[in-house]
């Protein structure tokens, strides 16, 4: 009988909290919803439902300035994450491996970007550019990206740093590989895990980032979340909820032929190691 | 082994490899930070400019009921937004971490998903359903509930609505960890010993959990404070707070000093919390990513 009781009540449980869980995710995805929904209204800007259209997906490629600011977004964000992961990879090495005097203010500074506000990095970049004399472009926007891609690729690739030390790598260069070879070939493939997913923050962060690029940006051109921010006072076009849906299956299905390529090397690996 | 081979096995490796991440940190972060400390103790010129003269005049400014005000509701609104992502998310993150680890790794990775959207457009969604003739308003028409069309654009209350869905996850992910690291023989324990499922959630679940519950705080309350984007798109320059006024300071009200001041309070409030933070846990055990 008691048991019976407690199953009850466990079931009970189980089932408020799907529904919770439903409601929350519910509430994350609505959002994503309704902008991809937008992207078929029949309306010049999105004030109401007014009938089914994929007009926008074809204008889409004439509106030449949320073209080109994709562009200039794209750029921005491969750059930012080749030089972010390179740093943060052997900066992330160099920090666990090599004791030095001032370490300790290094990593202590690694957090000041990830937690401080956005906007004071965004401003204080700023003054300083001002003072030296440096032109705002997309110059500038790369390094305040940078400033706070950095931060966040040495953390994640710090944690994937095996912590029982050195000895392959010693190994490597006893069996006579130089520092290069054994970067390349021993620590390198031992920290890609931390490496990819360092990457993949990276882009993502410098992809979506307003707050650095509508502060650092010259007068001339802007990425893409500056120019939604710019026509958000008149209205933003249908088009543009057609650019995001398209971006968004493009990330989703990368993500989804990721998974399937590592589930399908894990099971090839398991039948070898059967076999 | 003489000095020179010294510095060739180690000082030039440790150089090049923790060398251009220490000359980022320090030129990039260190030194535009202690610059903008230095500014907010200028005064304005008449022009927008800088007078390199010391002064207390933009702390001063600070006080001024204008500013102070939107000091205030900054500060309540982050305060807000942080306790509703707390309640809200703490019950998501224990039902998470109560999964088996395979399913629990997919919820959490359903969580990221929305968040690769452009996150303006996110917000933009909102408006889209609230706005005077959005399906929201239409909706509620219809069934007769309301004659004429609310406004719930352009208020605190939308903007509340942006600011937890956007923080949501930055509270979740901090909180599932510290539940799921949480040792189930302990709660095994305690109810062997006769502590009801109450007692066990308040005695051992909750205070075990602490630090992460402390790392969700920081990681949404300090963002709130100094977001401008939610209140850009959701409250259409009526809702105004720290981050817009440091913004403006910078861009047509061109007032450095005293965005530079709004800013340093901002750090002052950020390193007050990480102070208390580190007291009972390690920065590097935050779930920052």
């Amino acid at each position: 009988m008691s048991i019976s009781k407690k199953q009850k009540r466990k079931r009970l449980e189980d089932v408020i909290g799907a529904i919770y869980s439903i409601a929350i995710y519910t509430i994350l995805y609505v959002p994503v919803f309704v902008m991809m929904i937008f992207s078929f209204n029949n309306q010049r800007y999105n004030y109401y439902w007014n009938g089914f259209t994929t007009q926008w997906y074809s204008k889409l490629f004439t509106n030449s300035a949320v073209i080109g600011s994709l562009w200039y977004s794209l750029v921005i964000a491969v750059l930012a994450t080749v030089i972010s992961v390179a740093i943060g990879t052997i900066g992330a090495l160099g920090l666990k491996k090599y004791e030095f005097r001032g370490k300790k203010f290094v990593n202590n500074m690694l957090y000041i970007p990830i937690i401080v506000p956005e906007i004071v990095m965004a401003v204080a970049l700023l003054i300083i550019f001002m003072k030296i004399g440096l032109a705002l472009g997309m110059g500038t926007i790369l390094i305040g990206h940078c400033t706070f891609c950095i931060p966040y690729a040495v953390v994640t690739i710090k944690g994937r740093i095996s912590g029982d030390g050195y000895s392959l790598e010693e190994a490597s260069m006893d069996l006579g590989a130089n520092r290069i070879q054994t970067f390349i070939n021993v620590t390198l493939p031992s920290i890609m895990p931390g490496v990819m997913s360092a990457a993949f923050l990276s882009f993502t962060l410098s992809i979506d980032d307003v707050v650095m690029s509508n502060m650092l940006a010259g007068a001339k051109n802007s990425t893409l979340p500056v120019l939604i921010l710019s026509m958000n006072k008149s209205g933003i076009t249908p088009d543009v909820n057609a650019l995001t849906t398209i971006m968004i299956l493009v990330i989703v299905i990368a993500m989804v032929l990721n998974n399937i390529i590592k589930y399908a090397l894990k099971k090839r690996n398991k039948a070898e190691a059967t076999i | 082994m003489n000095k020179k081979n010294i510095f060739k096995r180690k000082t030039l490796p440790a150089l090049a490899m923790a060398g251009p991440v220490s000359l980022w940190m320090i030129l990039f972060v260190a030194l535009p930070m202690l610059y903008i400390i230095y500014i907010s103790f200028m005064s304005r010129g008449v022009f927008g400019d800088v007078v390199y003269k010391f002064s207390l005049e933009s702390y001063g400014t600070l006080l001024d009921s204008t500013y102070f005000k939107v000091i205030v509701k900054s500060i309540n609104a982050a305060l807000k937004t942080t306790v509703l992502c707390l309640l809200i998310g703490y019950p998501f993150a224990y039902y998470i971490a109560k999964k088996p680890k395979e399913v629990a790794s997919r919820l959490i990775m359903l969580i990221m998903i929305p968040f690769w959207t452009n996150s303006l457009m996110r917000l933009n969604s909102w408006l889209l359903l609230f706005q005077t003739s959005g399906p929201v308003n239409q909706f509620l028409q219809s069934t007769g509930f309301i004659n004429a069309p609310m406004s719930f654009v352009y208020t605190d209350g939308l903007v509340m609505v942006g600011m937890i869905t956007t923080m949501l996850p930055f509270a979740v992910l901090p909180m599932y960890s510290s539940i799921e690291k949480l040792s189930k023989s302990l709660l095994e324990a305690s109810a062997d010993l006769g502590a009801s499922r109450r007692t066990t959630f308040f005695r051992i679940t909750l205070p075990l959990t602490f630090p992460g519950i402390f790392s969700s705080i920081i990681l949404v309350f300090i963002p709130s404070l100094g977001i401008y984007t939610v209140t850009d798109m959701l409250g259409g320059g009526k809702v105004l707070y720290i981050g817009n006024i440091i913004k403006n300071q910078f861009g047509a009200i061109r007032n450095w000093p005293l965005g530079a001041a709004l800013s340093v309070l901002l750090i002052v409030i950020t390193g007050m919390l990480i102070y208390i933070y580190t007291r009972f846990a390690k920065i590097e055990d935050m779930e920052v990513v």
